[in-house]
């Protein structure tokens, strides 16, 4: 590029641009700054020989180093499960009914199983366990499918009415009134009973006829006693935990149209992309044996 | 000036012209400069993009990967509707706390029948790459009518609306047909019957054989337990399919990536 000679007053060269009279000044870039350039464009040839870079015909350079993410995740979560893996193995094929004598592995046990509770339980159950309208509550000592700690454990890993697990727990109560089991007058009546044996304010009349449509229909599953029975997960009628609600219009709504309560199978055999694997099952069947309701 | 110089014998001979010279023809010519900014351009976007389409590793061949039924797809237009896109994403990056606390790390195949994709750009709430299975469907249904109700924290709206908006599916048949066209591998035989699959996957009491035959894994269910299709069986089933295509006990990661 063709040069004007130096400015005279400052000795810097001029770009040779001039427009009305006015030039531009040629100064160097700073010293510091080309340098800085040229080390960015030496960095970037090492970076993309070092690192997965450049297209090929049928795939892509894998760089030196030999880095991939999905390496590095596998690296990440081996290095950090190395670091429990005798506790964990311990705990994968661990008698759960003897869990509670094995003072480090049941610490171990229930702080695993309080993450992976929160991670995939408490959307349903709440955070604290508590549950919510349809979702049993799990710090109470009632439970619909057995509240041992290995029973605990069998419902996680199949879960309750779902297609994906054959083991899963299943019981369909009918649905009364929409089927047309029973009349809208002998579910009034019925829904008196269960209030009686509830203990809540009824209508000692109606409960009365309640108790012969209760004995034939209902018994069966929740037993005489409608104290119900864990092997079919029929709920206790005669405490005052209730799943839905044990007002009128909640109990009404339950016989008309049943309910059909579904928890997935959460073991990986069925959740290939994010099941738990054995030990996280009997790990989250240790924390919530502990939290206050297990048998 | 530049007289004097011509005129002084010592002064130097013309230059061969440099290439800096000839820069010079582009930079004082607005439209050639304009052209060839874009040939750079244009090339370093070759560069960049052509390579994606040839390269084996780009999305690598995984088995199970399906077009959406219909009634998936009808929720999936409810879920880009409603804009959920907004605050969910659907991509689960390959990093540990993902991969832990959401399960596997996506796959580019996971998402190939997407138009547009839901990778979304930010986590108001949580990823759903892999919701499919993870809540049953009265959860879903509890959860869109009113998110407090079962999980208090929540600043998610209330979608109860959807639950009340019946829909016939009417022009699902065309919206096939625009994927179809934009390559998702809809054959003639899932175009014809489009509105039946539609109708059957919501029906637990229809025949369904066909559909599940097209569309492998297809979950037939009344998902909101409530007569008739409304948006919200449409946009549950949407969301019980998502990351439940690929069997990873199967899958073979592709170290490369």
């Amino acid at each position: 590029m063709s040069k004007k000679p130096a400015d005279q007053p400052t000795k810097v060269d001029t770009t040779g641009h001039s427009w009305d009279g006015i030039e531009e000044y040629n100064n160097p870039l700073p010293r510091w700054w080309l340098w800085t350039f040229y080390a960015t464009i030496v960095w970037g040839v090492i970076y993309t020989l070092l690192y997965p870079a450049w297209p090929l015909v049928e795939r892509a350079t894998g760089g030196i180093l030999g880095f991939s993410t999905r390496g590095q995740v596998e690296e990440q979560i081996a290095t950090f499960e190395a670091q429990n893996s005798g506790l964990e193995t311990e705990l994968a094929s661990v008698d759960l009914t003897t869990l509670a004598d094995n003072g480090d592995l049941h610490n171990f046990a229930i702080n695993k199983g309080a993450a992976v509770f929160r991670n995939n339980c408490s959307q349903c159950h709440g955070s604290g366990a508590q549950g919510a309208e349809g979702f049993p509550n799990l710090l109470d000592d009632d439970w619909l499918w057995g509240g041992a700690i290995d029973e605990i454990a069998y419902t996680v890993t199949n879960g309750i009415r779902n297609e994906d697990s054959f083991d899963a727990h299943w019981s369909e109560m009918p649905a009364f009134g929409r089927d047309e089991i029973l009349t809208d007058a002998q579910i009034a009546e019925v829904v008196q009973y269960v209030r009686q044996i509830s203990g809540q304010d009824h209508d000692a009349g109606l409960a009365a006829s309640g108790e012969e449509v209760f004995l034939e229909q209902c018994a069966a599953c929740h037993m005489d006693d409608g104290t119900g029975d864990v092997g079919l997960g029929a709920p206790n009628l005669t405490d005052a935990i209730w799943l839905y609600g044990g007002d009128v219009a909640t109990l009404t709504e339950t016989i008309t149209n049943s309910r059909f309560g579904v928890m997935p199978a959460w073991s990986q055999d069925y959740r290939s992309a994010f099941g738990l694997s054995e030990s996280e099952i009997n790990a989250v069947a240790a924390y919530v044996h502990q939290l206050g309701g297990g048998q | 000036m530049a007289d004097t110089q011509v005129n002084t014998p010592e002064a130097p001979k013309p230059r061969k012209q440099g290439i800096l010279d000839r820069h010079k023809i582009l930079e004082k010519n607005a439209t050639l400069l304009l052209v060839f900014s874009f040939l750079v351009v244009t090339i370093g976007g070759i560069v960049e993009i052509a390579p994606l389409f040839y390269l084996e590793n780009t999305i690598e061949e995984v088995e199970g990967v399906r077009p959406y039924s219909p009634l998936e797809l009808e929720g999936r237009n409810v879920y880009i509707r409603e804009g959920c896109y907004v605050c969910h994403s659907q991509m689960i990056r390959p990093m540990r706390d993902e991969v832990e606390r959401y399960g596997h790390y996506s796959l580019a195949a996971e998402s190939m029948y997407d138009h547009p994709f839901q990778w979304g750009s930010k986590r108001t709430g949580p990823d759903l790459a892999r919701v499919g299975g993870r809540y049953s469907d009265a959860w879903h249904v509890a959860h869109l009518v009113d998110p407090q109700s079962v999980v208090p924290e929540s600043v998610m709206p209330k979608y109860g609306f959807l639950k009340n908006t019946l829909i016939d599916g009417r022009y699902i048949e065309d919206v096939m047909a625009t994927n179809a066209f934009v390559g998702v591998p809809y054959s003639d035989e899932m175009l014809e019957n489009g509105l039946a699959d539609f109708r059957a996957q919501a029906d637990p009491d229809s025949d369904y054989e066909d559909m599940l035959e097209r569309y492998p894994g297809a979950q037939v269910r009344n998902f909101d337990g409530e007569p008739g299709i409304s948006e919200m069986d449409a946009l549950i089933a949407y969301l019980q399919v998502l990351g439940t295509m690929v069997d990873f006990s199967t899958f073979n990661p592709d170290e490369s990536r």
